[in-house]
């Protein structure tokens, strides 16, 4: 293959022949192509559930019901939120954006093992997001909350809870959006055993990769799970199954269990891959390689395992017995260990570097921090006996959150400063990012850690109106998000700085803390971005 | 922007005469008010042994957190002022210290032993009562509370909330309802959740008590008020609607008072009635008292 490709186009191999714009962006089998789409797919998706949590918080500035017309509305807008960031916001951009982009070359493969599959995986997201946003106008929407328990979200003997086609919609969106991201996950673990370049061993590996392989295995293992859950509960809805209700024998317990043993590891799915890109960036910005790679490698495979024996942690009130529970809770626990492998580690990386706070390093060490102050409150969570007044309120909201919202965008935001320049070829304008930075900082923090304060005033998520003594905490919140909200126009500011007026990058802008394969070819790569593949040693 | 001004100072003003209230409010509502106090940042006021019990572990574990956090965060600092480029041009090599990693797996390790065995051991004491005095049944409906009295003579009565127009100058909106849940002083009470349509979830943080009711099934937990007083509480599992407007009231009352209560509303669930509050039916069982004297 690669000698007739040369006999054919040895003339022009230092061109970069791309295809027509058709070609190239919609029947795309290009990694890199595909990473953009993702990308950019994820941006769009992050405005629509950003200006939902926008209404949310607007909603909840003052205590009443101002702009929703009821609760219905309010749970429909709260479960589209959760379920837009977590499927088409963060995971496009972290395993189908980045993963896509880097995995390949960072392995030193010329593309990924099946493109065409690459190419469908990214197509059903489309779908699957414009059936989910649609569900929104349709009917009183999907008001089941994103973990879409039955009975709210089946039915009862006769009584369908959530009428009209708009949560079967939300769940055939479900549907879609899984079996993008099985197909994926397929792809990665093939292209990531089996296309790795001469000398690429498996403990060569970099950290970014070796996130991506652990996330495959947990996407390939957890989302079946939840397809076969959500064709549980649509048989349910519409063809006279009772797999989840109890008149017909059923029980909403089995639908929790088989949720949230995809629904654990899905977490993990989301941070992961933020996990190798903060390694990534503070190795580079330490001009350190990093700390105890094999204990950094291994501490994700951990995550990984542990991570698909501690479900039922969300279901402490739900009525499984009491030694059920106290095995849950050591088993959660012992997550904590392997995660604090990962915070010393970094911080060991750091230590003895020759450190510089570009953007993208400051979104790794406030994401180190975060991610601290969201894993304390998890081994909190952790705690069946304090969960008993914790589960469900807001301290819940603001873990998740501190986890998520500033774990894994943080990962994101480091992610783009860190490669704009590789697969843009034109870099970001530093003074902005900063700014950019200490806004979002500075809005986050606001927004979600009086949320613990208000959860263990026993504030119930979910709630479009609260009794009057919450409203304080609440303001400062909202007022938080304006902030947050303000710093997300500020980002895509620093990207239309970056396209129109950046400079153009050089194949290495950061020195030589950058080691990863990716660093060695022009920015931004060729179409085809090795000519012969590389030789590690 | 101006607009916004006004908004927080009526907030911090709506506050202050909050605070200033709440002694007030525990008088009229006969001991511990268990209900959210503006910008508060902990728990509300505990009830009875078991969240005296949590709010304790919680001391232990929120130290220890904080602790972690600290650690992590002065770390962080000390690194980046440390090791600036500016001062620290040549970076290290280093990559490995073994005795460094056992180190920091070891320690976390012994931390959290340090918090497993407080929290089993209250687990297991949140799980059941050994010998209640009574039991309550607990139903989630949409969206009101249901509850009987299965050793008292099966009597059973409905909770709906109270609509802000309905409201008594002191009370909280969003958090009142019809017909409260009185329990006595003192006494383990085990309660069976059930549900009937949805899930819900009966809570009330200044008992320190949760559990889901679950459509086909009876989940079993149980709660003790030490100190008289209005327990408030809101349905904690998205069911609707009207999730945000279900709340639970649970009113800790001497044995005495309750079993003044329960008579009366036996009596008036025989007729199709639904109790009379605790007052009320206290005063009429003391006036009963009163007649039946003068008459000897």
């Amino acid at each position: 293959m690669a000698s007739a490709t040369d006999a054919h186009h040895g003339h022009d191999a230092h061109h970069d022949h791309k295809p027509g714009f058709v070609q190239r962006w919609l029947f795309s089998t290009n990694h890199k192509d595909i990473g953009t789409l993702y990308i950019i797919f994820s941006l769009v998706a992050a405005v629509v559930g950003v200006f939902l949590s926008f209404l949310m918080r607007l909603e909840l500035q003052q205590p009443g019901m101002q702009i929703f017309a009821d609760g219905q509305m309010w749970n429909a807008y709260v479960s589209a939120h959760g379920l837009i960031m977590v499927f088409f916001v963060i995971m496009p951009a972290l395993i189908g954006g980045f993963g896509n982009w880097f995995v390949p070359i960072m392995i030193g493969a010329p593309d990924m093992a099946f493109p065409r599959l690459n190419n469908i995986s990214f197509w059903l997201l489309v779908p699957a997001f414009i059936l989910l946003t649609a569900s929104l106008f349709v009917g009183g929407g999907p008001g089941a909350g994103w973990t879409i328990y039955p009975p709210l979200s089946g039915r009862t003997g006769e009584v369908l809870y959530q009428t009209g086609p708009a949560m079967d919609m939300a769940l055939f969106a479900l549907h879609l959006a899984g079996a993008s991201s099985i197909l994926g996950a397929a792809n990665f673990i093939t292209t990531i055993f089996n296309m790795r370049a001469p000398g690429m061993t498996l403990h060569k590996m970099p950290l970014f990769v070796w996130s991506m392989l652990v996330t495959a295995f947990l996407l390939l293992l957890a989302v079946p799970v939840l397809g076969g859950a959500i064709t549980m509960l649509i048989t349910d809805r519409n063809f006279g199954t009772a797999f989840f209700d109890p008149a017909g024998g059923g029980d909403p317990v089995l639908f929790q269990h088989l949720f949230w043993f995809f629904g654990h590891p899905e977490v993990y799915i989301m941070i992961l891959p933020a996990f190798g890109i903060i390694s990534h960036v503070v190795a580079t910005f330490s001009r350190k390689p990093v700390f105890g790679y094999l204990g950094m490698a291994y501490a994700m495979v951990a995550i990984g395992v542990v991570g698909f024996v501690v479900w039922a942690h969300h279901m402490y009130t739900s009525g499984i017995d009491v030694d059920t529970r106290a095995y849950f809770m050591a088993a959660t626990m012992i997550i904590a260990v392997p995660t604090g492998i990962k915070i010393f580690s970094w911080i060991a990386t750091m230590w003895g570097g020759s450190i510089e706070l570009k953007t993208p390093m400051l979104f790794a060490i406030g994401f180190i921090f975060l991610f601290t102050v969201g894993g304390v409150t998890g081994v909190v969570l952790a705690n069946a006996s304090i969960t008993q007044v914790l589960h469900n309120t807001y301290y819940v909201v603001a873990h998740f959150h501190y986890v998520l919202s500033l774990g894994a965008v943080f990962g994101i935001y480091a992610g783009i400063y860190y490669w704009i320049g590789k697969m843009s070829g034109r870099q970001y304008p530093e003074f902005w990012g900063k700014v950019h930075f200490w806004l979002t900082f500075v809005g986050v923090n606001m927004t979600f850690f009086p949320m613990h304060f208000l959860g263990t005033q026993g504030m119930p998520r979910r709630y479009p109106d609260y009794p009057d003594a919450m409203w304080g905490w609440n303001f400062v919140s909202s007022v938080g998000s304006y902030i947050a909200i303000a710093s997300f126009v500020v980002f895509f500011y620093v990207m239309w700085l970056t396209f129109r007026k950046g400079e153009k990058a050089a194949a290495n802008p950061w020195g030589a803390g950058a080691t990863t394969l990716e660093w060695r070819v022009p920015s931004p790569p060729p179409f085809h971005t090795f000519d012969e593949l590389p030789r590690i040693r | 922007m101006a607009r916004l001004f006004a908004r927080l100072g009526a907030a911090l003003l709506g506050t202050l005469g909050g605070l200033a209230a709440l002694p007030a409010l525990a008088q009229q509502r006969g001991g511990v008010v268990g209900a959210p106090e503006p910008w508060a940042t902990g728990w509300q006021p505990s009830g009875g042994p078991i969240m005296d019990r949590i709010a304790a572990f919680n001391g232990l574990v929120f130290w220890i957190i904080v602790g972690i956090t600290l650690f992590v965060l002065a770390l962080l600092l000390w690194v980046v002022w440390r090791y600036r480029a500016s001062v620290n041009p040549n970076p290290s090599r280093t990559s490995h210290n073994t005795t460094l990693e056992i180190v920091w797996t070891v320690i976390p390790v012994l931390i959290l032993f340090v918090i497993a065995v407080p929290s089993f051991q209250l687990v297991y004491y949140q799980d059941r009562a050994r010998e209640p005095a009574m039991t309550i049944n607990v139903e989630g409906r949409q969206w009101y509370w249901h509850y009987r009295f299965p050793d008292h003579g099966g009597f059973a009565f409905d909770s709906y909330p109270l609509a802000e127009n309905e409201l008594r100058p002191g009370q909280f909106r969003n958090l009142e309802v019809d017909n409260q849940l009185v329990i006595p002083v003192g006494q383990d009470i085990r309660v069976l959740t059930t549900g009937v349509d949805v899930i819900h979830s009966f809570f009330v943080p200044s008992l320190g008590v949760q559990r889901y009711t679950i459509p086909g099934r009876t989940l079993e937990t149980w709660m003790r008020a030490d100190r008289p007083g209005t327990y408030y509480g809101q349905c904690n599992q998205i069911c609707g609607v009207n999730h945000w407007f279900m709340p639970i009231v649970v009113r800790a009352v001497p044995q005495a008072d309750f079993e003044a209560w329960v008579a009366q509303a036996r009596q008036r669930f025989a007729q199709g009635l639904p109790p009379l509050p605790v007052e009320q039916a206290v005063a009429a069982a003391r006036g009963e008292t009163a007649t039946a004297s003068l008459r000897q």
